[in-house]
C-alpha cells in the first residue's frame, strides 16, 4: 500500500470566539515527513488532533489520499499517534500495549505477540518487552509509543511533541531514530514541534505557523536561508535587527557603515528599517578605535558566540570560528564587519 | 525518628524549641498515646466482646461457653431467605451502581470537568437527607412504577444506589484523577478502539482499586442497612435481625455479629487492595534496577 498525502484545505478552529485555526492550508507529500512548527498557541497541535479525529474543526476539510475524512471517527481513521505526555496503558506491559491496536483489528494472539516483538525490536526494547509503564524511562515509554502507533500500519504517522518531555541527549538520538525509521518505512508523517533546532533537523518541509495560519512551508534550508516574512525569519534560528536607512530606490540598505542588497526590494517605503542579520553573516575584527564593544564571548566547541554592543546600545550577536575568538575577550573594542548577501528589511 | 516521635505533631514553635530540641526526649508522650489508644480500643471492643460472649453462651453461666447459637443460626425461621435477600439486594446494587456511575465519571472527568464540583454536590446530598426523606421521595418518584418493584426488593435496590453515591463519587472520582485519563482514553481512540472497548480495556481496568472499594462500600452499605427497608416493610436481613431480637436476644446478637463480620471482611478487603497495589509498585521498580 503506498502512502497517502495528507491535505488541509482553509481548516479553521476556534475556542471559545478565539481562533485557534485561521484558514490553515498544508499539504503532505505522501511518504514524507513535516514539520509544524511554532510558538506555543499557534494552533499546531489543533491542526494535529483535528487530522487524527481527537478534535473536530468548525470549518475546511481534511483529506487523506485526496478523500475527506470528517465523517470518519477518530478509531477509523487508521492513523497512528504519539503523545506530549506519556500515554502507554499502565496496566499493560510494553508488549500488549504495543499489542493493543493489533487485538482492535482482531488478530489472535500468536500474531499479535509475534508483531509486537518485531515492533519492539524495531525501536531496540525487546528486551524490555514485559515492563511496565513505571518501569521504563521517559525515552523508553516514547519508543514503546512509537512502536504501538506504527504496529498498526498506520496510514499516516502523527507526532504531537513527542520529545518535548524527554531530557536533551535522548531527544536528540530519538529524533534520529524517529527520522531513520520514517524514511525507511516510507510513512506520510506530521511532527508537530515547538522546536526549531528538531524541525529543522528531521523534516523534509517545515511549515511555520503562526496564529493559527501558515507563515512559510518549506524544506528546512529554504525557510532558514530563505524566509518568507520576518516572523519565520526571527522565529527560525537566531537574527540580529540593526538600524538602517533604505535607499530611495528601495533596493541596497545602509547598515552600520556599509550598504547591502535587499531582498525583495520594495516591501518597505525609504527611511529608517531595521535589518535583519543572521549570527553568522557577521564579523567582528578586533580594533582599538573600533564602535562595537563585546560584552560576552560563549564558547560552543567549534565556534564562539560575541555579544558585541553598538554605540547606539544595539546588540549584535556574531558566530566565529573560536580560533579566531582569542582576540574578542569581554571589554576588547570592534570593527563590525558585514557579509555582502542580500538582507531583510522590516 | 526519635525526633518525630519527641514532637508528634509540631506543636512546639520553633522559638521555644531549645538547642536541645534535636535530642530523644523522655517517653512520655508514646505512654500517654498508648494509653489513649487502650482507653479507645476497650470503648469499642469491650461491647463487641460483650456481644459475643453472650452469643457464646457466656451468659448462662451453668452452661460454658457454647457454639450452639452460631450453629443453631441457620436453622432459625427466615434466616437463610432472608440473608440471601440480603445479598442479592447487595449484588443488584453493586452492579446497578457500578454500570451507571463508571461511565458517567469517566464521562465527567473527559468532557464536563468544569461541572464536576456541581456532581460532587449532587452525589453528596444523601448524606445530608435524612433516610425517611429519602425512603418516602423515593417511593413518590416510582409511584407509577408496577407494584412488582416498588413493592418487592427492587426498590430498596433503587434506594441503596442512591445512598451510596458519596462513596461511590469519591472513590471514582480519586481514581480517575490519579491516571492521565485524556490522554489514554486518545491514545486508544486513535488505536482503532471503540467508545465502549475503551471504556472497558483502557478506563476500567486502570481505576480498578477505586471500582473496587466503591463496590465493596455500597456491598456493605446495602448488607447492613435496616432504617429504609424497615419503614417500607421489607424482609432483609438486618429487619429480620430486629424481629428475631424481639424474641430471642441470642439470636438477635449473632445475627448482629455476624452481619458485622461480614462486613468487616468487605472493608478489609478494600484496604488490602488499596496497599497490594502501594506495594506492587516499589518491588517492580527493585526487579528492574
Amino acid at each position: 500500500m503506498s502512502a497517502p498525502s495528507v491535505e488541509l484545505v482553509k481548516l479553521s478552529r476556534s475556542f471559545g470566539g478565539v481562533a485557534a485555526l485561521d484558514g490553515l492550508d498544508l499539504t503532505v507529500e505522501p511518504g514524507t515527513l513535516t514539520c509544524m512548527l511554532g510558538p506555543s498557541g499557534c494552533g499546531k497541535t489543533t491542526a494535529l488532533r483535528i487530522i487524527a479525529g481527537l478534535e473536530h474543526s468548525d470549518g475546511g476539510e481534511v483529506r487523506v489520499g485526496g478523500q475527506d475524512v470528517a465523517r470518519v471517527p477518530a478509531n477509523k481513521r487508521d492513523m497512528g499517534m504519539v503523545f506530549q505526555s506519556y500515554s502507554l496503558f499502565p496496566n499493560l506491559d510494553a508488549r500488549d500495549n504495543v499489542a493493543f491496536g493489533l487485538r482492535m483489528r482482531g488478530w489472535n494472539a500468536a500474531k499479535r505477540r509475534e508483531r509486537a516483538g518485531e515492533l519492539l525490536e524495531l525501536v531496540g526494547l525487546s528486551e524490555h518487552a514485559s515492563k511496565y509503564t513505571h518501569q521504563m524511562s521517559g525515552g523508553q515509554q516514547q519508543r514503546v509509543a512509537l512502536a504501538r502507533a506504527l504496529a498498526v500500519e498506520p496510514r499516516v504517522l502523527l507526532l504531537d511533541e513527542p520529545l518535548s518531555a524527554l531530557d536533551a541527549v535522548v531527544r536528540v538520538q530519538l529524533r534520529e531514530e524517529i527520522r531513520s525509521l520514517q524514511t525507511r518505512l516510507g510513512i506520510t508523517t506530521v511532527f508537530v514541534t515547538h522546536d526549531q533546532e528538531e524541525a529543522l533537523s528531521v523534516a523534509d518541509q517545515v511549515a511555520v505557523m503562526r496564529a493559527g495560519r501558515l507563515e512559510q512551508c518549506a524544506a528546512p534550508a529554504e525557510v532558514y536561508a530563505n524566509p518568507a516574512t520576518a516572523f519565520v525569519a526571527e522565529f527560525i534560528g537566531t537574527m540580529n535587527r540593526l538600524p538602517g536607512t533604505l535607499s530611495a530606490d528601495g533596493k541596497s540598505v545602509e547598515v552600520a557603515g556599509r550598504s547591502l542588497p535587499v531582498r525583495e526590494p520594495g516591501s518597505r517605503s525609504a527611511g529608517v528599517v531595521a535589518v535583519l542579520i543572521r549570527p553568522e553573516a557577521v564579523r567582528f575584527e578586533p580594533a582599538e578605535e573600533g564602535p562595537a564593544t563585546v560584552r560576552q564571548a560563549g564558547f560552543r566547541g567549534p565556534i564562539t558566540r560575541i555579544t558585541a554592543v553598538l554605540p547606539d546600545g544595539t546588540e549584535v550577536l556574531s558566530d566565529v570560528p573560536s580560533a579566531a575568538a582569542a582576540d574578542l575577550g569581554p571589554g576588547r573594542r570592534a570593527e563590525l564587519v558585514l557579509d555582502e548577501v542580500p538582507v531583510m528589511v522590516v | 525518628m526519635t525526633a518525630v516521635v519527641s514532637d508528634p505533631a509540631g506543636t512546639q514553635s520553633p522559638a521555644t524549641r531549645g538547642p536541645a530540641a534535636g535530642r530523644p526526649r523522655p517517653r512520655r508522650p508514646r505512654v500517654g498515646r498508648t494509653i489513649l489508644l487502650l482507653l479507645f480500643a476497650a470503648y469499642f471492643f469491650v461491647p463487641l466482646y460483650a456481644a459475643v460472649d453472650f452469643t457464646l453462651g457466656g451468659s448462662r453461666r451453668n452452661m460454658g461457653h457454647t457454639l450452639s447459637v452460631w450453629t443453631g443460626l441457620v436453622h432459625q425461621d427466615g434466616f437463610t431467605t432472608n440473608l440471601m435477600t440480603s445479598l442479592k439486594i447487595a449484588v443488584g446494587t453493586v452492579a446497578l451502581l457500578l454500570i451507571l456511575m463508571v461511565p458517567t465519571m469517566a464521562w465527567l472527568h473527559l468532557r464536563l470537568p468544569h461541572m464536576r464540583r456541581v456532581m460532587e454536590g449532587i452525589c453528596l446530598l444523601p448524606m445530608a437527607i435524612p433516610a425517611v426523606v429519602i425512603a418516602n421521595g423515593i417511593l413518590g418518584a416510582f409511584k407509577s412504577w408496577p407494584q412488582s418493584i416498588t413493592g418487592s426488593s427492587w426498590i430498596l435496590i433503587l434506594e441503596y444506589v442512591i445512598l451510596a453515591l458519596p462513596f461511590t463519587y469519591r472513590s471514582l472520582d480519586a481514581g480517575l484523577s490519579a491516571i492521565p485519563l485524556a490522554t489514554l482514553v486518545e491514545a486508544a481512540r486513535s488505536l482503532g478502539a471503540s467508545w465502549p472497548t475503551t471504556l472497558w480495556r483502557v478506563v476500567v481496568p486502570n481505576i480498578r482499586t477505586a471500582i473496587a472499594s466503591a463496590g465493596i462500600l455500597g456491598a456493605a452499605l446495602a448488607l447492613g442497612e435496616f432504617t429504609i427497608a424497615n419503614l417500607l416493610l421489607l424482609n432483609t436481613f438486618p429487619v429480620w435481625t430486629d424481629q428475631a431480637g424481639q424474641q430471642d436476644g441470642e439470636v438477635a446478637t449473632t445475627a448482629a455479629m455476624l452481619i458485622l463480620f461480614l462486613s468487616w471482611l468487605l472493608l478489609m478487603l478494600v484496604s488490602q487492595l488499596g496497599r497490594g497495589r502501594a506495594a506492587k509498585k516499589p518491588s517492580k521498580l527493585r526487579r528492574s534496577k
